[in-house]
């Protein structure tokens, strides 16, 4: 479990880092928190030529909250967002769902966007960027972009991240007003990823009744399955939810697979259960108050 | 005396320097010398065609590179069997680089040695192995079948098969008023301790000496057979085991492939070499256990009371049989538990399958018996409609029935003979301390709020402190220190701190000048290892011997230089005084000084022993006839059985009616392990124990697929129970003292881990009504479980 050899560079500005990336083309690879890529370093699953190291970049590291949104840096570990009041204020959902990503001395390494950029299916961030209909920036020596939620999450472990490109930041948007949400997993262990989870949001009317209703599992599918649920719960009372159509809707719309530590069958079966109770929390929270 | 410190929780006087991360294990030694890396089989059967090292010899920092035909002839013999049984009757073991054929996923191929181990992972990569794979065996019973053999020449795959009995069990079954017969399957698990394995060996060609440093339970073993395969003299080679990061079982077997392969190729090379296994090496090269498939019939009254009971199982050994039957052997005897049995029978099949071999871990063989026979309790329990802990009750021998010889054999050949416990009275114990009687109310109360709790128990006996023997050196230095060694290792257990405290006692020392070493054959060259709950029945009772003899050479010594009857005397404080008027007396580390006559006055303190200052009589010799110089003895002690130490735990689960999620809310142990040396460090071991307990029967298992990969090979996949799976533990000890020993002591070591899953999964099939028949179990399965019971009685 040693790393074949790799040349190390740790530019001081994102200028630098850009024109290093450009010059390794496919050869290169960022090093963020390293959680995820030093073990498949370490175990020969990946043998890049070259790490770009992000650690002492002068900047990215912010997070930013507006009206609109909440933008975190490239360097900002899952736990220092998980702790920031302003963020989690605006997005009560990004600390519940960072509740669940692994554990303390993983979150004070691991960078929020590099699970993004990861693309892990049982990530949660990717699921919460899916769920809020989020988008990625990216840099490169040429140029910038922006890609959202839907186009940059491809696959298990696949993201749209190009050579040469950096990710600097991710934009959640804040849920509109009347917004409740919720997270809810089942892991075997205390942080492990999850065999299944869902996080939702539901949006109330001024009566309480249900407006809108959205849906992104993880551990179900190649990528967070997104799973709209307004048809199944429009007009339903907040205080008397029937989850039952949005259960079923849910279960025949996701994609689980079999592994070692659980069947298809029951991956399905759990999700509806985490699904149904999280729209029970996520409504009641809307009818406290919101926002998400 | 003064106050006893057998018996008082002695803080472990190991810890702060462990703690400061202080603690030198194998890894941290030999910084300059050369590492190896194997090249492993990526197949779990298959014909070795050809071995290609072309690419890896451009590899920067390569030192050589071996492979089977490489070695010299006494290293291509294959590795001893080290417990070879009579029943054994094809016994095969591996050779140190495969010879030609693998047979598991893991299996040593070639050695590679570079100036780090970054550079022999690069070799190893570039080596190109054609392989002709062959079919796998998979599974024990797979393995009974024997479509395919493990070994061309085992086509059974059966390397042993055994039979015991009490009584008459068919006959006892057949007359029996009430009948159940089913099927009860344990799973593959592992020790993995936090330290993997580790090799260093420095060759001294000055000295033409071998200094090897292994992770291992047995230096002294290792020692032999290094000496043995590298044709040298025992007094060449010198084995030290130093700080352990947990051995669980696994370090018990030896020699490893590279045990050998590392002291020979720092002796070729005139290097020094190590070898650091790393985790992914670890799961599929390091043995694992418990995996076997067991039938058992039952004959029982209507109070419960088995007349009779017929248990036939399969025992999976993996690819080869290097540690003989003693898991199964185990199983097989210690299935009976705390139950007075007089028609029993027991046979089992031990198979080759393609997999990596098996051999103790922690509890060896034991958790599997438990389930078995507590589970079997459980289900006559349900056929009549009877509280569990009732049938338990009528079946337990009494105490007044003990010693109680079963007529078995255990598995050091010796009698299955039951010494000394109360279990009427844990069973009382328990049932109090987890409020059994009351679970009633607290599951209504829960059932109330839709939540589903059930409650279940599990008892054992375990055989510990087996022989053949152990001993201790204690000596007192001039200094006033007390040097204590033995030869066993330590991995964790606190022996430094324990071993301390049976010499302080006996030589009325404050306990922080004991210094103990263990596992240094420069130290104590006669030893037999730490396994089997051993270590304190052993090496603590032959350290309470060396030190009582100790104590009679000082009391002797003190004696003629105060002229005062030795039974007039005492040893405390560091001094040989006199009873009642302490301040008659001489320190100890006079006495220390006084025991070796001598020329030369090297320093102020010495003076007194040279011949000068003490003329004595001069017809005598300064040494008598009888005597040695120095305070200090060696004393053994070799028991004529092990001894029984039992204990009961209870468990309370929760499962979550909707995911199936299974939580264990409260678990409760009581434990006898007779007279209690230390209870600290007791707790500790049963802490950790049931923590290995509660991984084994809700998170760890060895997943191999049919082709003999094994799926989840590193800790992600392999799910040892973190801190937040581990629920506390309420702990209650008796004290039943053995009356074989010296001190009534009885082993700790195992005792937390063996009935975890038979207690656990009681209280699942409690909360759910689900027949447990399988451990471990994960919520998936148990929801399939119980969607199954649903639809079948729907
Ligand atoms: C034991 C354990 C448990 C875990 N449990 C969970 C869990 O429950 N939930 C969960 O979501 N995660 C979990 N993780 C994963 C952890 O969250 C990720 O390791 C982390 O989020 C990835 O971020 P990082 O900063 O460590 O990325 P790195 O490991 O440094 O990088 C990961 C990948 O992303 C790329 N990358 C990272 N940042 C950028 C960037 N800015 N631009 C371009 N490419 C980039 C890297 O090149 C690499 O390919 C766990 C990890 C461990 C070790």
């Amino acid at each position: 479990m040693k790393p074949s050899a790799f040349a190390y560079h740790a530019p001081h500005s994102l200028e630098a880092a850009l024109d290093t990336l450009a010059e390794l083309g496919e050869d290169g690879k960022v090093l963020a928190g390293g959680q995820s890529l030093v073990p498949l370093l370490n175990m020969r699953l990946a043998a890049p030529a070259a790490l770009v190291d992000l650690a002492r970049i002068d900047g990215l590291d912010t997070v930013e909250v507006t009206d609109r949104e909440v933008r975190v840096d490239a360097r900002v570990t899952h736990e220092r967002l998980r702790t920031h009041v302003a963020a989690t204020d605006a997005i009560p959902l990004l600390r519940e769902a960072l509740d669940w990503v692994a554990h303390p001395v993983i979150r004070n390494r691991g960078t929020a966007l590099g699970s993004i950029v990861h693309a892990d299916p049982a990530g949660e961030l990717p699921a919460v960027l899916a769920l809020l209909g989020g988008h990625v920036e990216l840099a490169s020596a040429p140029g910038r972009r922006t890609a959202t939620a839907d186009d940059y999450l491809v696959g298990p472990l696949e993201s749209d991240t190009r050579p040469g490109e950096l990710a600097t930041a991710v934009v959640f948007p804040r849920p509109e007003p009347g917004t409740g949400s919720a997270f809810d997993e089942l892991a075997r262990r205390h942080g492990d990823y999850a065999l299944a989870g869902v996080g939702v949001t539901v949006t109330l009317d001024d009566d309480r009744k249900v407006r809108r209703a959205d849906a992104a599992f993880i551990g179900v599918g190649a990528t967070p399955i997104q799973v709209p649920l307004t048809d199944a719960l429009a007009g339903q009372a907040s205080d008397a939810l029937e989850p039952d159509d949005a259960i079923d809707l849910a279960r025949s719309t996701i994609d689980p697979e079999d592994d070692i530590h659980a069947t298809a069958r029951y991956r399905r079966h759990l999700a509806g259960v985490l699904l149904g109770r999280a729209l029970q929390t996520a409504a009641a929270r809307a009818a406290a108050g919101g926002t998400a | 005396m003064t106050t006893k410190l057998v018996g008082a929780p002695v803080a472990r006087s190991e810890d702060p320097r462990l703690l400061r991360g202080e603690g030198r294990y194998v890894d941290d030694l030999g910084q300059d010398a050369y590492e190896v890396a194997v090249v492993r089989s990526p197949h779990a059967h298959a014909r070795i065609e050809r071995i290609d090292l072309d690419a890896a010899l451009e590899v920067d920092g390569l030192i050589s590179i071996y492979i089977f035909e490489d070695l010299p002839q006494r290293l291509q013999e294959p590795l001893p069997l080290l417990i070879p049984h009579p029943a054994i009757s094809h016994g095969r073991t591996q050779y140190v680089l495969a010879n030609g054929e693998v047979n598991h996923v893991g299996e040593a191929i070639a050695l590679v040695v570079a100036e780090d181990r970054y550079a022999a992972e690069d070799a190893v990569e570039r080596i190109l192995v054609e392989y002709e794979p062959l079919p796998a065996v998979v599974g024990p019973e797979l393995a009974r079948d024997a479509e395919h053999a493990v070994h061309d020449d085992i086509p059974s795959n059966v390397a042993a098969h055994l039979e015991q009995t009490i009584g008459d069990a068919p006959s006892a079954i057949a007359d029996a008023p009430h009948r159940l017969s089913f099927r009860l399957d344990i799973e593959r698990s592992a020790s993995t301790p936090m330290e993997t394995r580790g090799t260093y060996a420095r060759w001294d060609a000055d000295d033409q000496r071998l200094r090897l440093y292994s992770s291992t339970q047995a230096p002294t073993s290792v020692r032999a057979a290094v000496a043995a395969y590298l044709e040298l003299d025992l007094a060449q080679v010198e084995c030290i085991a130093p700080d352990i990061g947990g051995g669980f079982g696994v370090k018990i077997m030896h020699p490893w492939p590279e045990e050998i392969l590392v002291p020979w190729v720092a002796k070729v090379l005139g290097h020094d070499v190590k070898f650091t296994e790393d985790r992914r090496e670890h799961f599929v090269s390091a043995n694992h256990e418990r995996s076997q498939v067991q039938w058992i019939e039952v004959g029982f009254d209507d109070d419960g009371r088995i007349l009779g009971l017929d248990v036939e199982f399969v025992h999976d050994h993996g690819a080869y049989i290097p540690y003989g039957l003693i898991v199964p052997i185990i199983t097989s005897t210690q299935l009976i538990g705390p139950y007075k049995l007089e028609n029993y029978r027991v046979t089992f099949d031990s198979v080759y399958t393609n997999t990596t071999p098996v051999t103790p871990y922690r509890g060896a063989g034991r958790p599997q018996g438990c389930f078995a026979m507590e589970r079997t309790i459980d289900r006559v329990a349900a056929h009549l409609g009877k509280d569990r802990t009732e049938v338990r009750a009528v079946n337990f021998l009494q105490p007044e029935e003990l010693p109680y010889d079963f007529g078995l054999m255990f598995q050091d050949g010796r009698a299955y003979r039951y010494d000394s416990g109360d279990f009427p009275g844990s069973l009382a114990a328990l049932k109090e301390l987890v409020d059994w009687d009351g679970f009633a109310q607290r599951r209504a109360a829960a059932q109330a709020e839709g939540r589903l709790l059930g409650i279940g128990m599990a008892a054992y006996v375990e055989g510990t402190g087996v022989g053949p023997y152990e001993g201790g050196h204690v000596l007192v230095e001039p200094n006033g220190t007390v040097q204590v060694s033995t030869g066993l290792s330590t991995q964790g257990q606190g022996h430094q701190t324990s071993f301390a405290q049976i010499a302080a006692d006996e030589l009325g020392v404050d306990v922080a000048d004991v210094k103990v070493v263990t596992g240094d054959t420069r130290r104590f060259p006669y030893a037999v290892g730490t396994f089997a709950s051993r270590a304190a029945v052993m090496s603590g009772n032959a350290i309470h011997l060396a030190a009582r003899k100790v104590r009679e050479k000082a009391l002797r010594i003190a004696s003629e230089a105060l002229e005062v009857d030795a039974q007039d005397l005492e040893l405390a404080e560091g001094q040989v005084r006199v009873k009642g008027s302490p301040d008659t007396a001489i320190d100890l580390n006079v006495v220390a000084t006084m025991s070796n006559p001598l020329r030369y006055a090297f320093d102020e303190a010495a003076r007194i022993a040279t011949q000068f200052a003490q003329p004595g009589d001069p017809d005598a010799p300064p040494v008598a006839d009888d005597d040695a110089p120095g305070l200090e003895a060696t004393d053994y002690y070799s028991p004529t059985q092990s001894t029984f130490a039992n204990g009961m735990h209870a468990v309370e689960v929760e499962v979550d009616p909707d995911t199936s999620d299974i939580t264990v809310q409260r678990y409760a142990v009581v434990h006898d392990c007779g007279t209690l040396l230390n209870p600290t460090i007791v707790k500790g071991q049963v802490l950790g124990g049931v923590a290995q307990g509660v991984g084994g029967a809700l998170y760890e298992r060895m997943a191999y697929d049919e082709h003999g990969q094994l799926q989840n090979a590193s800790f992600m996949d392999f799910l040892m129970p973190y801190a937040t799976e581990v629920p506390s533990v309420d702990i209650d000890h008796l004290e039943t003292p053995s009356p074989l020993n010296p001190l009534g002591i009885k082993g700790a070591g195992e005792a937390g881990v063996i009935p975890g899953s038979a207690a656990i999964a009681a209280a699942i099939e409690d909360a759910t009504g689900i027949t447990i028949d399988a451990m471990p179990i994960t919520p998936s399965q148990l929801h399939d479980r119980r969607l199954a019971a649903a639809s079948s009685t729907s």
